[in-house]
């Protein structure tokens, strides 16, 4: 890593900036991922909500969780509404109307449905046009505001109330859309994967997202109790055996250059992490099985990228 | 010193836009409205118009953006028609809920399918119901003017809500006729930049565009019902205020040789042009009608219906779009007759729909229009039908 921002938990800002009293679920990993983003970003920042769960969460009229200028329109459109924002903003400062060396970051805050699904083309318009915006995206998988629904960012065999596990469905029949893929394919500056169980690797992404010009994006892994079925003391718990068992990879891809960040040289099965969640409660051993297959190709694929074996073998 | 040049509708929307010295532009392109942001990205290309175009992916990212930069404190501007303006519609609500002073053009034109790029009014009148503050002009000069009056309107404090401008795509949209253009100086003198809404700033955090509870959502509704009524109010000082500083001024309706007419039809847009000739050449003929042309659609100026319409006897409404299914005519007769109605004006109504799709409007359709309503001037009888002129049954 080039710009290594903070290095341990102590370096991390202290300053509050998300305010308590919000109506998030307890354990909601998209909370705590709020904390930190806005510990990270600084006061000088605007953010661009799209519709779902930290949106209705945080600003029932008439209060409000968010210190800083905060702005939500609409579900699909929060790429296209920060296009806006930032291109103001320029605008602004090159006549003079705000000064000229206010650094103003622009971020928007989305889901996966809001991300993977409707609002991927504002997404792909904001990433071409090259606006110097940072999107995080806290990927839980499913509709979670409207009561657990599929996504796209859903996982294969992962249990929702429109893809039940019955004799027929078992759960949801396809793998997860490669968005990060999706993403870096636009050839921005600075994509990054990160997790909640990995406070510090999380902050310094979040930090080299706004850091560097032009879009970048961070997909941040985010545990919803609830919606998968877990006890509300296990949030990071389940986040760290994502990347434990390499459901989950943290990486980065700066100017094209691909690294991970979490390297995981004896890799734990899956079933570490299925058994902790509700969600995948219907799997049979064989289903198990086949997911662990899936896995392995992925951690190839990655070791492949990576040019070395960052991930290792299961061991346990 | 006033230039008079020669201008299409779109390129007289062009030349408003650059002299309001407007910051953000954002838009994607469609028939018949191209020719404005071609017009634009020639200005801000040439160093003209100091702005920014968002080249977005598609009206609803068009009309978003317009609301983000809006938000961050910039003038702003966008134009569409048709399937863009259906496409924008969700966040046609919410530009106007959220409160920010957009101004936005539209070429008018039919909406798909079978698809037809030409002009009616079918899509202004799907965005009746949005909360914008809706003209419909009916020249080039008029379209000009009218832009920079929205941006009075609309920036104004007591108002601070969007403003499309209509005008029919094609028929107005492409063609040229004089306009007369002021001094850029004197547009910005009359329109200066203050930010009278609330913005995106971090030395003042604000919230905008929370969850609203059934305890709270009504007020923020009300709240709008309130700005529209009195935008009513402060159109009509802005037409007066641009007419002492520009010497035009057009009122929010415009009545033509109505004063001793018995019998009055009702038009919108270009086909106003079309009807006023139809009256003179009606009147040679001895019969006493007049004309009234609807300049603000939303909000309804309900006065200057009634003002109007209360001494003639029967009236007839033409429109250029179908409401499907409603319970008699088109969408601006249900306006009118809801207005005479409330207001206790007793005449005998009638609906007329023409100039669907681009189908041409001759002054013989309008001649025809006349004449059945004079015929129900003279019979005295309520008519429940509405006629479809010029349609192949």
């Amino acid at each position: 890593m080039t710009n290594q921002y903070y290095r341990s938990i102590a370096d991390l800002p202290r300053e509050e900036l998300f305010a308590r009293g919000h109506r998030m679920c307890q354990g909601c990993a998209a909370a705590l991922i709020m904390r930190w983003l806005t510990k990270a970003i600084g006061k000088d920042a605007i953010i661009v909500n799209a519709t779902g769960c930290v949106e209705v969460t945080t600003t029932v009229y008439p209060y409000t969780a968010w210190k800083h200028p905060w702005i939500h329109v609409a579900f699909e459109n929060a790429a296209a509404v920060a296009s806006g924002v930032e291109t103001a903003i320029k605008m602004l400062k090159k006549k003079g109307r705000i000064p000229k060396d206010k650094d103003i970051k622009i971020v928007v805050v989305a889901g996966d449905g809001g991300t993977y699904d409707i609002g991927l083309q504002a997404l792909s318009g904001m990433l071409e046009r090259y606006h110097d915006v940072m999107y995080v995206l806290y990927d839980n998988e499913a509709y979670m505001n409207t009561g657990i629904q599929r996504s796209g960012g859903t996982p294969l065999y992962a249990w929702t109330t429109t893809t039940p596990a019955g004799t027929v469905w078992r759960g949801e029949r396809r793998p997860k859309k490669p968005i990060t893929d999706i993403v870096a394919a636009h050839r921005i500056p600075y994509v990054a994967t990160a997790n909640p169980a990995y406070i510090v690797d999380m902050m310094n992404k979040f930090k080299k997202g706004l850091e560097i010009e032009g879009p970048t994006f961070i997909h941040v892994f985010s545990p919803c109790t609830p919606g998968w079925r877990i006890d509300t003391a296990k949030t990071i718990e389940v986040s760290r055996l994502a990347v434990l068992t390499a459901v989950w990879v943290n990486y980065e891809i700066e100017n094209g250059e691909f690294r991970v960040t979490s390297p995981v040289p004896r890799r734990k099965h899956v079933r570490h992490y299925l058994k902790l969640q509700g969600r995948f409660r219907h799997m049979t051993e064989q289903e198990i099985e086949e997911f662990q297959k899936y896995i392995d190709k992925e951690v190839e694929r990655i070791n492949k990228l990576a040019g070395k074996e960052v991930i290792g073998p299961v061991v346990e | 010193m006033v230039k008079r040049t020669s201008l299409s509708s779109n390129y007289a929307v062009a030349y408003a836009v650059k002299m309001a010295d407007v910051d953000v532009i954002a838009a994607y392109p469609i028939t018949p409205q191209t020719h404005i942001v071609e017009k634009l990205s020639e200005f801000i290309a040439n160093g003209e118009l100091d702005a920014e175009m968002i080249h977005v992916e598609s009206e609803h990212s068009a009309m978003s953006a317009t609301i983000g930069a809006s938000a961050a404190g910039a003038r702003v501007f966008t134009a569409t028609a048709s399937q863009g303006l259906e496409l924008m519609h969700e966040i046609l609500h919410i530009a106007s809920g959220m409160r920010l002073p957009i101004v936005m053009a539209v070429a008018s034109r039919a909406l798909s399918p079978p698809i037809n790029i030409w002009s009616d009014y079918s899509d202004i009148m799907n965005a009746r119901d949005t909360g914008w503050i809706i003209y419909i002009v009916s020249s080039a000069q008029e379209a000009f003017d009218t832009i920079i009056q929205a941006y009075k309107l609309a920036e104004n404090k007591e108002v601070l809500l969007p403003v499309m401008v209509a005008f029919d795509g094609f028929v107005l949209s492409h063609t040229f006729e004089a306009v007369d253009l002021p001094e850029e100086e004197e547009v910005r003198r009359f329109i200066p930049k203050q930010v009278t809404w609330y913005t995106l700033d971090p030395e003042n955090p604000m919230t905008l565009g929370p969850l609203g509870p059934p305890e709270w959502y009504y007020e923020f509704k009300y709240q709008q019902v309130v700005a529209l009524n009195k935008a009513l109010e402060i159109a009509k000082q802005v037409d007066d205020e641009y007419g002492k500083v520009f010497g035009r001024k057009y009122g929010l309706v415009e009545p033509y040789r109505l004063d001793d007419a018995e019998i009055a039809i009702v038009a919108y847009g270009a086909l106003a042009s079309t009807a006023k000739a139809a009256v003179d050449e009606a009147r040679k003929n001895g019969v006493k009608v007049g004309l009234l042309r609807l300049r603000l659609f939303r909000p309804s100026p309900v006065e200057e219906i009634a003002k109007y319409l209360e001494n003639v006897k029967a009236v007839g409404v033409m429109d250029r779009a179908i409401s499907f299914g409603a319970p008699y005519g088109g969408p601006v007769f249900a306006d009118i007759m809801e207005a005479l109605y409330m207001k206790g004006v007793d005449t005998l109504l009638s609906s007329f729909i023409l100039g669907i799709g681009g189908r041409p409007m001759y002054l013989h359709d309008v001649l025809t229009v006349i004449n059945k309503v004079k015929e129900i001037a003279e019979s005295g009888r309520r008519t429940i039908e509405t006629y479809y002129i010029g349609v192949r049954e």
